[in-house]
This record gives structure tokens, sequence and C-alpha cells, in this order.
């Protein structure tokens, strides 16, 4: 990516659009655990999704998909806000 | 039309009239009747601002910030350790360029505690990026917070301003000052100029308050400091409109008889008037004397300061506030800067006076002026920095 001169950024400290993180900066290295979803006692209800704080939550027509492994740390919110206990915190094998 | 009023409350009508979308505020002396006279207006439906009572200044810039961030006209008062206690936030407001508008009665910081006037807190809140006004008189002070809406909220300028006044010599005393109109207020200071980026632009989503490390935080910087160069014009042009509105007229700078003079004394806020008066005595006693007031301290307006000075023969800078361990008070470093490109530089003395409300006479005037004058008689200032009016 082309580094930005002082004279090409928006004002203030803003970044002018949404998401920006996503597949810029990759904190898979982070995690000790990493999530996984039981589909079968997933009930869509998206409360990960709403909560987690890196878009890590990969969701499409109302259906609860998966992980974005490489923007998700490993903070473990989603396990503990899902409210069917779907998501377990796996040991990561290095 | 015409009022008398403290110019603490002065300032709380001067707001009312303004009637910005939010005032976050927490009570400090000499500033408090500002919040409580104003939170009155609220509470009794004068005006719709909503008022957050928080729990501490660094709360009150905190939720000032967040407010101006969502596209709020926002505004606020406090003084010293408040002040002190913005701190933080301060710095964000400026990078974020948030045009908060936070109304200061200047005030000694602790220890020794102290509720008296000087300067203290607003040279703390110099290196901040907020741009500072600064006035001596209640009149002033009422112009100086009008101006303050409309400089700050420019899209050229969007940066928060502090409005200066001295604690209890000016906040505590009542003046008759000339106010405008609401309606005319409401005219001059026109409806707030919403960023098309903010909080609640969800049609525009955007990352606030980011993270930038080795790789960007210096371009940030370099791209805020570049950005003071639009305030000074935008400063006379509100001016030159509101001096067409009221008749009153305001610079960068006050020069007063300094066209011939060879001793000039540098002030600010209340002691800029005992020094005119001191000048109009001593100028019938024969003397070539001069006092440069400074209205805009932040951004400093350098040229104008190096032009107004360079042909006085001695300067004589009072500072209300002293930079510890530092070789002089605040205001002489930067006029110092100023001069630096000047060729023939006047000499230049320090004079530190009126820290913690003690007075500063007419009397105490005069031996600045004098310092000025031994000054030119031995070629230099010895010593660079006198402390005046104080015991020894």
């Amino acid at each position: 990516m082309k580094e930005q001169k002082w004279n090409e950024l928006p004002e203030g400290v803003v970044v002018p659009e949404g998401g920006n993180s996503q597949g810029t900066y990759i904190v898979a290295g982070w995690r000790t655990f990493k999530p996984v979803v039981n589909s079968e006692k997933c009930i869509n209800c998206m409360t990960c999704w709403i909560m987690c704080p890196d878009n890590a939550v990969q969701a499409s027509g109302g259906k609860m998909l998966g992980f974005d492994y490489l923007a998700c740390k490993g903070c473990g919110v989603c396990a503990e806000v899902c409210p069917v206990k779907a998501i377990d915190m796996v040991k990561e094998e290095r | 039309m015409k009022v008398a009023l403290e110019t603490n409350q002065l300032m709380a009508f001067a707001m009312k009239q303004i009637e910005p979308h939010v005032v976050a505020a927490y009570p400090i002396t000499p500033s408090t009747e500002v919040v409580q006279e104003f939170s009155q207006y609220v509470a009794n439906g004068d005006v719709r601002t909503e008022f957050v009572a928080v729990e501490s200044e660094h709360s009150a810039m905190s939720a000032c910030l967040a407010a101006s961030l969502a596209g709020a006209r926002v505004m606020t008062a406090t003084a010293s350790q408040g002040l002190a206690f913005m701190w933080e936030m301060l710095h964000i407001a400026s990078a974020s360029r948030a045009p908060i508008v936070t109304i200061v009665a200047n005030r000694a910081l602790s220890a020794p505690i102290n509720i008296h006037g000087d300067h203290s807190d607003a040279m703390g809140a110099r290196d901040t990026g907020w741009i500072q006004l600064w006035a001596e008189s209640a009149q002033e002070a009422y112009d100086n917070v009008i101006q303050a809406i409309r400089i700050g909220e420019d899209p050229r300028v969007r940066f928060p301003v502090l409005v200066n006044y001295d604690g209890f010599t000016t906040s505590h005393a009542v003046e008759t000052v000339e106010v405008l109109e609401d309606e005319e207020v409401r005219k001059f200071i026109g409806s707030f100029p919403r960023p098309e980026v903010n909080f609640l632009n969800i049609e525009k989503p955007a990352s606030f308050g980011v993270l930038a490390l080795q790789d960007y935080y210096m371009e940030f910087k370099r791209a805020q400091a570049e950005a003071y160069k639009n305030v000074k014009p935008v400063v006379l042009e509100v001016a030159e409109a509101y001096a067409k509105l009221t008749g009153r007229k305001y610079g960068l700078i006050e020069e007063y008889k300094l066209e011939d003079a060879d001793v000039v004394l540098v002030a600010m806020n209340s002691a800029a008037g005992t020094a005119k008066e001191t000048v109009d005595k001593l100028r019938q006693a024969g003397k070539k004397v001069g006092v440069l007031k400074i209205r805009l301290f932040r951004p400093f307006p350098i040229e104008e300061v190096a032009s107004a000075l360079k042909g006085a023969k001695a300067v004589v800078v009072m500072d209300r506030a002293y930079t510890y361990g530092g070789p002089a008070g605040p205001l002489f470093c930067d006029i110092a800067a100023a001069l630096t490109n000047v060729a023939q530089r006047p000499l230049l003395g320090n004079v530190v006076a009126g820290l913690g409300g003690r007075d500063i006479t007419m009397e105490h005037v005069e031996h600045m002026f004098n310092l000025g004058y031994k000054a030119l008689e031995r070629g230099s200032f010895e010593p660079l920095v006198t402390w005046v009016g104080v015991r020894e």
C-alpha cells in the first residue's frame, strides 16, 4: 500500500471509511485460543457478529458462517456472549 | 443595547444568545458563575441546549469532544486546575478539529492553593493546539466569545478556541457593556456548519480517534501544524465583519502609542489597561513609551508582533505566569522568537508580576518602564528576568 504524504491526509484524526482495518492488519499471530462454532447449536442470533471488536465474524443472509481467522485475535468475546454456548475457544496448535 | 453585568454573567448571557447544542461543564472558581447562570437559562427553558452536568473537568471536556465530533456546536467554561484537568482532551480536541469554545477566567495553579487571577492555566494550555483569544475588559471578553464561535467553526479553521479574561479582576467586575440583540448574534454566527464526517452520519461511516504509529503519526501532526496558517486571516475577516456590525474593531494585536515609542511594554488581559493608563501619565512627563497588547496568543502572530516592535529601543515583556526552570516567562520566549529575524533588534527584558492575584499597579508598570530605560543606559537587561511587586 502506498503511504500517503501529510498533505494527502483527511482533516482531523479520522479515517473516512468504515471497516478499514479489514485485510490491512493481520492479528492472527496474537491468538492463543481460537473460536470454533458448532453450527448445530447456533441459532443465528448475530450477537457474536455485533459484539466482535474486529469484524471477524463472517455472516451472510442472516446466517452466521464462521470466522475470518486473519482478523480474529482470539479475545473470546463471541464465546462469552453466545446465549446458547455454541462457540468454543480451542487452544491453537503451533 | 447596554447592560451592566459581571463579566461571568455576561459570558452566560453570551452563551444564551449563542445557544450551543451542548454544554458539558463542571464548576470552578472564578468561572463558576458562567455555567451556573447558564444552567439556569437551561432550567428556565430559555435555551434548548443539552446541559451535561459531569463529575469532573476531565469528563466535561470528554463530553464536549464527543458532542462536537457528533456534529454539535459545543461550549464550556473553566479555570485553573479545571483547565489543567482537561489537558489530555485539549490535545485530542485540537487534533480532531473539534471547534469547541471554552471560556476561561484565568487563575493561578496550585501549589500553594490560590483562587485568584494569573495566566498559569492558559499558559499551561499554550501547546495544546487551541486558538487563544485574550481580553482586557468585559466588553472585549463578550466580543471575543461571539467571534470565537465563528472563527473556530470556519471550515478553513475548525479548531477549538479558548476565550481568556482575568479571574476576579475581570470575571467578578461589573462593567457597562454594549451587547448585541439575540437575533444579531444568531445571524452573525450562523447555523453550525456540521462536517459531513461525524459520529451520527450513518451514510458516511468513519473511524474516529485512530491509531497512527511510526508510519503515520508525523504526517498527521505535520498536517495539523500547517492548518494554523489559516487562522490569522479568518480572525481578521471575522473581526472586520464584527466591526461592521458593532463599530468595535479588533486586530491580532493592539498597538497603543507605539509609533514613536522608545520603550514598549508587552502585556495581556486586564494589566494592559493599567499599562495604557501609565503610558498616558508617563507621556505627560515627556517619556516616549507605549504598550503592545496581544489579543491572539495562539497561533502567535509573529509577523505582526515583529513589525510592531521593530522600531522600539527596549521591550519589556510582562508575564503573569512563569516557566519554572526555563529561560524566562512564556510570553517573553514568544516575543523573543518573533524578533529573531529582525535585523535591528530592540533590547529585550522580562518582568514577572501579578501572580496569584497580586495587584499590578501603575507604580509597578512605571517601574517596568524604568527597567527598560535602565537597560538602554547599560546596553542590556541585567538580570534578564525581574520579579515586580514581590517582597525582597
